[in-house]
Parts: C-alpha cells; structure tokens; sequence
C-alpha cells in the first residue's frame, strides 16, 4: 500500500513542478523513490517469510537448512509462476532494484543523463504492475485500487500530453533542453 | 425474529425463545477454517438446526434450506456500499443441514453470541469454509432447488456451493493445501472435510469434488 503511495508521490513531483513550477524534484523525487522500493522491499520479505517459509510444512534438516531454503526457493518460485497476481507484483518489485542502485549521483554521472532517464522509465512499469497486482489480489471491494488506477492514469496520462504538446511544438521552439531532465 | 417459508407445514415468525424452547443449547467445540487459509478452534454454544428443522415439517418437495442475513441500513452502515448483493445469502442441501454437526448458534466461549459474530442467531457447519456460516439470520425457505450462494454470484469462479474445506481443490488465488492458525507463525496442513471426514464424507461419495468445489 505505501510502496503504491510513494510511487505516486514520485510520479508526481515532475507534474506538479511543469504545472505550479514548484520544483521538489532535486530535493524529494530520490527520496519518495526510494521510500516506495524501502516498503516495496518490507512487503517482498514479508511475503517470503510468512506466507512462503511459514507455509512449507516440512522442514528438512531443519529451518535453515540448505534443504528448506531450496525448497523456499522452489515455493516462491512456482508461486510467482502459477498466480497472475504474484507474477505482476513481483515484476514492479524487481522493476525497483536497478532504479534504487543506480539512484545516486555517481550512478547518475557514469550513465550519463540520457540513458539514466530512459532507464528510470521503468517506474512507469512498476506504477502500472503495483495497480494490477491490487487490483487482481481484492475479494470484492475494488474501490481502492481502482482509486489507484485512476490516480496513477492521470499521472501518466499528464505525462503524454505534455510529449505530444512539446512534440508539435518542438520544431519552432528546440525545447531540447527541457526533455533532458529526466522522467518523473 | 426469524421467518420461516418455502416448503414447510410451520410457516411464520419465531423468536429466538421460539425456536430454543425445549431446546439444550449445547457447547460444540469446532475447528473453523476459512476459504481465505486462516483458521480457529471456536466454542460454539448452540443447538442442532436438525431439531429446528424437524419442528418445521418441511414437505418432501424441500430439497435445499435457504439462509438470510438481516439486513437493516440504520444498524449496518457497512451495506451502503454495494460490495456484495445484499442480503447475504446462504444454503445446504438438506442431508447437509439435517447432519448432527450442523448447528444454529446462540453463544460463544459461554456467552451471549455478539453482534460482530452473528448475533442473534447464526449457523456453524465445521466441515465447509467459513462463509457458509450464515449470520443474524432473519428468514429460513425451504427451496426446491439449490440456492444461489452470495459468493457463489458474486465470483463463481471461486466460490462454489458446496465449499467443503479440501486441501487438494486449491482457490485459484491461493492454496488451501495449509493454513494459518490465528496466533500461530507456521502454517498447518489443512485436513479434508476440516477433519470431519468420518462424519461427513459419505455423503459426498457421488460428487466429483473438483467440480463442485
């Protein structure tokens, strides 16, 4: 819930600094990130631990055996194989890890900004797999994640109308300047 | 009050004194599994629906028992969202409901049973999955047919009738091969028929269980 949370304070921070020009992007954007893959990871181990190694039942050579962690592996593997909506959060969880290590300014540097940028399109992916997986895991009351999904619609869909308005108007005012400053 | 109708001799409205009198209310220790894999040993104080049914008469057409849940807009704020098909409905076939397992509960761990749990009146059948214990039940039919459960509607995908507990018929969401008990950090095996097999597996010795899971 608060990994979605903070992935849609990240996704809009870019927004917010296009339409108010209140920019908390230097200052926020990293760290609401990294605030949503810090609960993102909380919510992975939690399901590891237990609902994956408390669910086993046998425990071979005992709990931290080389055995039952093959068999954890194994069961978090199958899982994440047989249910859709295992298999589309733990895709916007991995989607995480390579944006959170290469979210310092070493990182930053050695990419360059371009291909930084274009890596750190992947919060899009999560953002969208983080709404799926709620949605496909309720019982019946979908008003939350649909919530979700349209908050997350209007945040990317902001997004792509400032692409399309900045294409149209690219050949007269070479806004290239503007384009290079990262993703949201 | 509870009102009885469908295909019975005794059709009316019986209070909670009506249908306990002549009754013992008994203290029945059940496990309790829920389709959602958490699970509870629970001491219910109640009495057999057998009895209650047998007072009814229903005719030899009833062949299912239909179940309401109350449902009052002032007292349960809850039903204002349209989350589910209200009232909640409920069924068993009748061999089911007439199985000296099967009873109507009053009480819990000796007490008045409270509102969150069903009050005042609800049903515990051990071998099935919780949500086919009935709450604040207001209206009992006789059916000739069987019932359309409220899960069952709501994703029958996912919910069948018959809902017995079945470690092998897993929830396409999730396995029912375990299960948590409150309170505990590893999961158990979950037994067939919640472990009451011997009392009840005959009576599904026809039914192809993955079918009508």
């Amino acid at each position: 819930m608060w990994t979605l949370r903070f992935i849609c304070i990240t996704l809009l921070l870019t927004p917010l600094r296009k339409v108010t020009g209140v920019n908390l992007v230097s200052a926020f954007r990293r760290m609401m990130g990294l605030f949503a893959f810090f609960y993102g990871t909380l919510h992975f181990v939690t399901y590891v631990v237990l609902d994956r190694f408390a669910g086993l039942v046998d425990y071979p050579g005992g709990y931290f055996s080389l055995a039952t962690m093959k068999s954890l592996t194994k069961s978090i593997v199958d899982d994440i194989v047989k249910r859709p909506y295992i298999t589309v959060g733990f895709i916007a969880f991995v989607l995480m890890v390579p944006l959170a290590i290469t979210s310092t300014k070493g990182w930053i540097r050695r990419m360059g900004g371009k291909k930084w940028a274009l890596l750190h399109r992947l919060v899009y992916v999560t953002a969208i797999a983080g709404v799926v997986h709620y949605w496909w895991l309720v019982k019946a009351d979908l008003t939350r994640p649909q919530t979700y999904a349209a908050i997350v619609a209007i945040l990317l869909g902001v997004r792509l109308y400032y692409r399309f308005t900045a294409r149209r108007s690219a050949p007269r005012s070479a806004s290239a300047s503007g384009r290079q400053s990262a993703p949201g | 009050m509870v009102e009885v109708a469908g295909e019975c001799a005794k059709k009316g409205k019986y209070s909670i004194d009506d249908i306990l009198k002549g009754e013992t209310i008994e203290e029945r220790v059940y496990r309790h599994r829920c389709v959602e894999a958490w699970s509870m040993v629970i001491p219910w104080n109640g009495i057999p629906l057998a009895n209650f049914i047998k007072r009814m008469e229903p005719t030899s057409k009833a062949t299912h028992i239909k179940f309401y849940t109350a449902m009052d807009r002032k007292q349960m704020p809850g039903i204002q969202s349209e989350v589910l098909d209200w009232p909640y409905v409920e069924g068993l076939r009748m061999d089911e409901a007439m199985h000296p397992l099967t009873i109507l509960v009053v009480g819990l761990y000796g007490e008045m049973l409270p509102n969150q749990d069903g009050a005042p009146i609800r049903l515990a059948v051990p071998w099935k999955y919780g949500f086919k214990h009935v709450k604040s039940i207001n209206k009992i039919e006789f059916v000739t047919k069987e019932p359309l459960n409220t899960w069952q509607r709501q994703a029958p995908r996912e919910y069948g009738f018959y809902a017995n507990v079945n470690p092998e018929v897993d929830h396409p969401r999730w396995t029912q091969a375990t299960e948590r008990r409150i309170g505990e950090f590893f999961r158990r095996k979950t037994l067939m028929f919640n472990g009451y097999g011997d009392q009840v597996a005959g009576m599904y010795s026809k039914l192809d269980l993955k079918k009508y899971f």
